[in-house]
């Protein structure tokens, strides 16, 4: 076996060992420092302390951001992980046509966000002449139910986010297939001789043994669901009454509609830090919750 | 497998109906906006009169003719959109493909002191969300005269990808060790080992890394938004949220083919390449 000298491994890592300091450690760094400074871009930044962080108590849209973030995130991980669980159970049954089924479920996935967006806009249309959500709607209840003006109120604006949110869940469902197949047949096996019926062996199971895999899941939920950014821009700008404003769009505002890089650098160190302490906590828990074969 | 599989064929074969039902609704659904999509693109030109009686399968006419006007629509530019998003992505999927088979083959097939929390290190980079670098990167991009230039979208690409890099470590640890002992008998140095030995036989891990750096160029709005300043650099992304923007003049069936001929392209790649690039995403949610 051959063991390398450490300079003999820097040089392999080198390319990512530079993209680290110029793409994340200087713009890291440089972002902490802008936080504590006035800057607008016109002239140098002007330190002002703790100016900035102290801003953000008293600043009533950053509650609406945070908020809508928080109630945007854990419903979509929520109803997610329970709909890409649901449908890898579905596909890893045995079938026909296996991989067309795979590839069906996968394919909204790789729809580009701006396209998924304009399609969405234009399918929760309120007419149901022109809107295929509210065409559905009076279809399945013989037009008895008139379907919302989505865009029209919060709730029903929230609401269809979190719907075409499921149209995104392909490469969760790919993952939870994989976690589903290494479970081990025999523990199906033992626990139907034990008289553990389907419903009690998925419980009991299948879960406690696919629980790394939706903590690993859970995580990217967390990541991704903090940076929502294209589809709500593109489909409601925030509204109606910052109702779907995000974090996200926040600090996009902040320094390229404001201006005040200093305040929107303070915001995405905020942001960094919800999400480090988010995932910090989702492992703490995962210890206790989370069964490792081996361990 | 199952114990009813020969005692209760009537009850089986209800079951298999079931599941067909069940797949087959499930696949109606995920294909459903892209259904609506085509449906809508193919509509007749006139906006409000044609769309009388639903939105789906019943407008007035067909005609495969709004897809050659938004090509030529003055609203929109899209053959140059296409053109500055594949410059884009064919720089940066080179890049991304070379520097990080290169960092993965540090990190798996190179032995060295402090490789495993590197490597944790590396991972943790990609919790960092991009809207705390994104003032930064532009205030740097800006002091180099890279802002409204294609620059900050592809050069990033050639310092490596940390998913990217991930995904290419976890194949590259699967491979045999006894490959590079034997590599090393013959005398070959690590360099020849990465060139004529490992890359060759990891076509589908390469391929599948090009495919997902594709896909993000592709897909990435809020790159674009930040660095480009000019409507004449714009990508698909961005030219086509601009299209929606007009929308007081924009038919919504042109704006729909608009959509069609961006996402014609990904879900092609996607189909064609199906089997490897499922594979890839579950190696790497799994082998931890």
């Amino acid at each position: 076996m051959r063991h390398d000298s450490l300079g003999t491994g820097l040089l392999w890592i080198g390319p990512w060992l530079l993209g680290f300091l110029f793409f994340t450690i200087v713009p890291v760094s440089l972002a902490l420092y802008y936080g504590f400074t006035d800057y607008t871009l016109l002239e140098a930044p002007i330190p002002v302390g703790t100016q900035n962080y102290e801003r953000m108590f008293s600043d009533e849209i950053l509650g609406t951001v945070l908020w809508n973030t928080a109630v945007f995130g854990v419903l979509s991980i929520v109803i997610g992980t329970i709909t890409s669980i649901s449908l890898a159970a579905l596909l890893s049954k045995p079938a026909r046509f296996q991989s067309f089924w795979r590839a069906a479920v996968f394919a909204p996935s790789v729809l580009p966000l701006v396209a998924i967006a304009v399609i969405f806009k234009l399918a929760y249309d309120p007419d149901p002449e022109v809107g295929l959500a509210n065409q559905i709607i009076e279809w399945f209840t013989f037009g008895l139910v008139q379907g919302p003006n989505w865009f029209g109120s919060g709730f029903w604006a929230m609401t269809a986010l979190l719907l075409m949110s499921l149209w995104s869940v392909g490469p969760a469902v790919v993952i939870y297939l994989a976690g589903l197949r290494d479970v081990p047949k025999q523990l199906h096996e033992a626990a139907s001789i034990d008289g553990v019926g389907p419903i009690g062996r998925f419980f009991h199971v299948v879960l406690p043994m696919i629980s790394p895999v939706i903590l690993f899941n859970v995580i990217i939920g967390v990541i991704n669901a903090a940076q929502v950014f294209a589809v709500p821009l593109i489909m409601t700008g925030g509204g109606p009454e910052r109702s779907t404003y995000f974090h996200s769009m926040y600090v996009y505002d902040q320094a390229f509609k404001f201006g005040d890089m200093g305040y929107a650098s303070a915001l995405g160190v905020l942001q960094f830090a919800i999400i480090l302490a988010l995932t910090g906590i989702i492992l703490l828990a995962g210890r206790r919750l989370v069964y490792y074969r081996g361990a | 497998m199952n114990s009813a599989t020969t005692s209760n064929p009537p009850r089986l074969a209800g079951l298999r109906v079931l599941l067909y039902a069940m797949l087959s609704l499930v696949a109606l659904t995920a294909f459903l906006p892209i259904i609506y999509m085509v449906g809508f693109s193919t509509g007749l030109p006139d906006p409000s009169a044609s769309f009388g009686t639903g939105g789906v399968g019943e407008t007035v006419g067909r005609t495969i003719d709004n897809y050659q006007t938004v090509l030529t629509d003055e609203n929109t530019d899209m053959p140059l959109y296409l053109r500055n998003t594949l410059i884009i992505a064919i720089l940066g999927v080179g890049g991304t493909v070379i520097s990080s088979a290169v960092v993965a083959y540090g990190f798996s097939r190179v032995r060295w002191r402090g490789r495993g929390p590197a490597f944790i290190a590396m991972l943790a980079t990609m919790m960092i969300p991009f809207p705390v670098v994104m003032v930064p990167l532009f205030v740097m991009f800006r002091e180099v005269g890279w802002i409204g230039t294609f620059a900050p979208l592809w050069v990033p690409a050639w310092f490596g990808n940390a998913f990217s890099i991930f995904l290419l470590r976890q194949f590259f640890m699967t491979l045999p060790r006894e490959l590079d002992d034997a590599a090393r008998i013959d005398g070959c140095g690590h360099v020849r080992n990465f060139l004529y030995i490992i890359l060759p036989l990891s076509k589908p891990a390469l391929l599948v890394v090009a495919l997902l750096h594709f896909m993000f160029v592709w897909n990435d709005f809020l790159g674009p938004l930040v660095f480009l300043t000019h409507r004449d650099q714009f990508t698909l992304a961005l030219g086509l949220q601009l299209y929606l923007s007009k929308l007081g003049q924009t038919p919504w069936n042109l704006l729909m083919s608009a959509t069609a001929i961006m996402t014609a392209p990904v879900l092609l790649l996607f189909l064609i390449a199906q089997r490897t690039f499922v594979e890839g995403i579950s190696t790497a949610g799994t082998k931890g």
